[in-house]
């Protein structure tokens, strides 16, 4: 277990390190120069060059990335270009949105697809099972983008139930979970469709195992048969795509926040992008990327939990 | 609570009432923004919506300009000019303090302008400060500007953003936290969500500013714009962006569409310093392939004004040029074959901005009917700012030139990404420059408009439109800008 942590440590640390190298070069051979997106069209020749001078662009690729480097490594991501703040302090501001709605978004795709991939899998080939995959092919065939303009016509401009988008932090909790319902059901409707086909193409596998057979033939209900047995053991890939749908909502926020205009990373990142603001896009990619490689870390740790035969392995 | 005597309990209920009423009373705008700025310093950020919320709202300059373009006192409350025209000197309107509470006075001038002319100057219009030789405090309420020549615009350009008056201790925190003179404070701005701004009390107009709070929400994506002011969370978006939206607000009896004008002249640019665009032939067929209406009807669902040449209609020294080149693809397609140049590939380099990718399109499918390729390649600001501004690597592009007085662009040489290279029109623009008639100047600016249709220097489409959607009780908001700001001090909200 020793050996397996320090290996995964090892990966993560370089992974984060290559990624850096990646975003630092692209944004460099990306056309683009930040001062002349801050100062615009009619900017003269020496302001440009000042503002070169004090953003710092001036000096030398290499000088630049290993100052980028050391810095961060004492937990200083630097001034953002554009903003003209830390960017640790922009981070700060976001993440609690974006991870608010992620979370949100999780939850409420987990409830959906194991209950409906669940339904579907008992109901093979009958109503329910028909069902769920019609939604389920829909949910995936529909852009996140027009099913959030669809319910916000339908609940915030119609019936007025909730606001268009929007948010204002938690200080008013309230508030806060009016404007998160419209983003999570979006996020989610799309996310559970695909997670509900897995759900119920691994539970309809273990279903013709068996000791599924062996629990009908004792009599347990079928209820129990499908959330006591069924699912514990059909929980492998499960867990395996919630691991990888979480990184994407993290980055799927991205589409939900510009059309619910909500203050996230995912708006941040955009912005900073177009505005060519390296420290901020830098730190932003890193962190994206450190939620990713932990959640894979995460699912890793799950599938001991779950299937204990694979601890010899490891 | 039963306990009090009814009198007691009387007051209270008043007092409660009383606190309701004033709280209702209390007049907030909230205002739809499409872009949301980086920084809120207008002298230090060239972002238009930094002007459109801050400048002449929290800060203020010398002189302000009215809707109809005029120059107003505004900081400055008179001013005289010296018989040669070189020297203006500004008297300060008495007891303005900044919003933490010092004195504005000459000193504070004197530094505003040091600053934006100094080396290191970040100044996004660094160039409106260049005709100045030196800014001196005479006394604390006045300031003695003389220039090196005649400035015709000098007054004009002391009027924006980047000529803002700020103050020495206060001036470096202005990006996040500006401290201005202006009629509204700064209160708070969560980033990507709200900007909030609070009356100043203690502003000299103080009385005749009607709103107690504005409040900023930005909206990039136009659906949700349109689905947060039908739900009526906004009471205006000032700079509505989407034309083919428009038509469900005018259809609703809630909401008023005002279509007002801009500085901005959208022109399809071809590079003129490169083959085949150098030949004044094969601009004057491109000028003849174009039909701007469609593009208007197109682009713009009707809703925008043509323009012939580079001056904006509204303006007092406008010539009409729209039927220099009458659009016929026929001719055009002759044109192009005697300029040698029929059946060839070009690109047409566009910037992210609804008006020129929807009139790229356009004008693509013109180009291809008078026998012309052009491969349309949509790229993002920072990458057109960089190679098809910085580095005139282009053949052509659409852009919007929002700022106001700029034919001088024409003059600025063959460095300036149009290519273009005319000592006449050179020549002209200085003595534009220092034309201090109006009237004689108004003369020239029609021969600049003149000249630059003769050399067809550009495909010259159409005057960017100001579209905005109000709630019907929203009053006051200009409904054409001069500038690129738009004051709140007279909107109001009818109850």
């Amino acid at each position: 277990m020793a050996y397996f942590l320090f290996r995964r440590t090892l990966g993560f640390v370089l992974t984060l390190l290559a990624v850096s190298v990646v975003v630092f070069a692209v944004m460099n051979v990306l056309p683009g120069d930040p001062a002349l997106t801050i100062l615009g069209m009619d900017a003269s020749d020496d302001a440009l060059a000042a503002l070169r001078e004090q953003l710092g662009l001036n000096e030398p690729l290499a000088t630049r990335y290993f100052s980028w480097v050391w810095n961060a490594l004492q937990g200083d991501f630097g001034l953002s270009h554009s903003f003209r703040v830390p960017v640790s302090e922009l981070i700060a501001e976001r993440l609690p949105m974006t991870i608010s709605l992620a979370i949100a978004g999780m939850l409420v795709t987990l409830v959906l697809a194991l209950s409906l991939g669940i339904t579907a899998a008992a109901q093979h080939r009958r109503g329910g099972d028909w069902g769920v995959m019609f939604l389920s092919q829909l949910g995936i065939a529909v852009p996140a983008f027009w099913l959030s303009i669809l319910l916000v016509m339908l609940f915030a401009v119609k019936l007025r139930w909730l606001p268009p988008g929007g948010f204002a932090g938690w200080s008013d909790p309230v508030a806060a979970l009016r404007s998160l319902i419209l983003p999570t059901v979006a996020l989610a409707l799309v996310q559970s469709a695909v997670l509900a086909r897995v759900t119920r193409s691994s539970a309809l596998e273990v279903m013709r195992q068996d000791f599924v057979r062996t629990a009908r033939a004792s009599g347990l209900s079928q209820r129990r048969v499908l959330w006591r047995h069924v699912l514990p053991n059909a929980l492998v890939p499960i867990v395996t795509i919630v691991g990888m749908q979480f990184a994407a909502l993290v980055t799927g926020t991205i589409v939900i926040e510009n059309v619910f205009y909500l203050p996230g990373l995912g708006r941040l990142i955009f912005q900073s992008i177009a505005n060519r603001d390296l420290p901020t896009v830098q730190a932003l990619v890193m962190l994206f990327a450190a939620i990713v490689v932990t959640a894979n870390f995460v699912v890793d740790l799950l599938y001991v939990v779950i299937d204990p035969r694979l601890k010899a392995r490891t | 609570m039963f306990d009090l005597p009814p009198t007691k309990t009387l007051t209270a209920l008043t007092l409660a009432f009383g606190l309701m009423a004033s709280a209702s009373a209390a007049a907030e705008l909230v205002v739809g923004m499409q872009q949301e700025p980086t920084s809120l310093d207008p002298t230090a950020d060239a972002t238009a919506s930094i002007d459109s919320m801050m400048t002449q709202n929290v800060f203020e300059s010398l002189t302000t300009v009215a809707e109809n373009g005029e120059v107003q006192p505004n900081l400055a409350t008179r001013w005289e000019v010296s018989e040669d025209g070189l020297t203006y000197t500004f008297h300060l309107a008495e007891g303005v303090t900044f919003h933490d509470g010092s004195a504005l006075d000459a000193e504070d001038v004197v530094y505003s302008f040091d600053r934006a002319m100094a080396e290191d100057s970040v100044n996004p219009s660094k160039d409106i400060f260049e005709p100045i030789e030196s800014v001196k405090a005479v006394d604390p309420q006045t300031v003695e500007i003389t220039l090196k020549g005649k400035d015709a615009f000098f007054l004009f350009n002391m009027g924006q953003g980047d000529s803002a008056i700020v103050a020495s201790e206060t001036a470096e925190g202005n990006n996040a936290n500006p401290i201005g003179s202006g009629p509204f404070k700064f209160d708070s701005w969560t980033r990507g969500d709200r900007l909030t701004l609070v009356k100043n009390p203690d502003h000299r107009d103080a009385a005749d500013v009607a709103l107690d709070k504005v409040v900023f929400r930005f909206i990039s994506d136009p659906a949700a714009a349109t689905a947060a002011m039908m739900a009526e969370e906004l009471d205006a978006f000032p700079g509505f962006p989407a034309p083919e939206l428009l038509p469900q607000f005018e259809a609703d009896p809630r909401f008023r569409v005002n279509v007002g004008s801009t500085e901005g002249e959208v022109i399809l640019a071809m590079n003129n310093a490169k083959a085949p665009f150098d030949n004044v032939e094969v601009r004057r067929a491109v000028a003849t392939a174009i039909d701007r209406d469609e593009i208007i009807e197109g682009a713009m669902y009707g809703q925008a004004v043509p323009i012939g040449s580079f001056y904006p209609p509204h303006g007092t020294a406008y010539v009409d040029l729209t039927g220099a080149y009458a659009h016929d693809s026929e001719k055009a397609k002759t044109m192009f074959e005697e300029a040698g140049v029929a059946g060839e590939t070009m690109t047409l380099r566009v910037p992210p901005f609804p008006y020129a990718t929807r009139s790229a399109e356009i004008i693509q499918n013109q180009l291809s009917e008078a026998g012309i390729d052009a491969k349309v390649e949509n790229v993002e600001w920072g990458f057109w700012i960089d190679e098809v501004y910085k580095k005139k690597n282009y053949d052509m592009t659409i852009i919007a030139h929002t700022s106001p007085n700029d034919m001088g662009n024409f003059a600025r040489g063959p460095d300036y990404f149009y290519g273009y290279d005319n000592a006449e029109m050179t020549a002209l623009w200085e003595k534009i420059q220092t034309e201090v008639d109006p009237e004689a100047r108004n003369e020239l600016l029609k021969q600049g408009q003149q000249m630059l249709s003769d050399q067809a220097v550009h495909g010259f489409l159409f005057q960017l439109p100001l579209l905005g959607v109000f709630r019907q009780e929203v009053e006051g908001y200009w409904a054409s800008s001069p500038v690129l700001y738009m004051p709140l001090k007279g909107v109001s909200i009818a109850n």
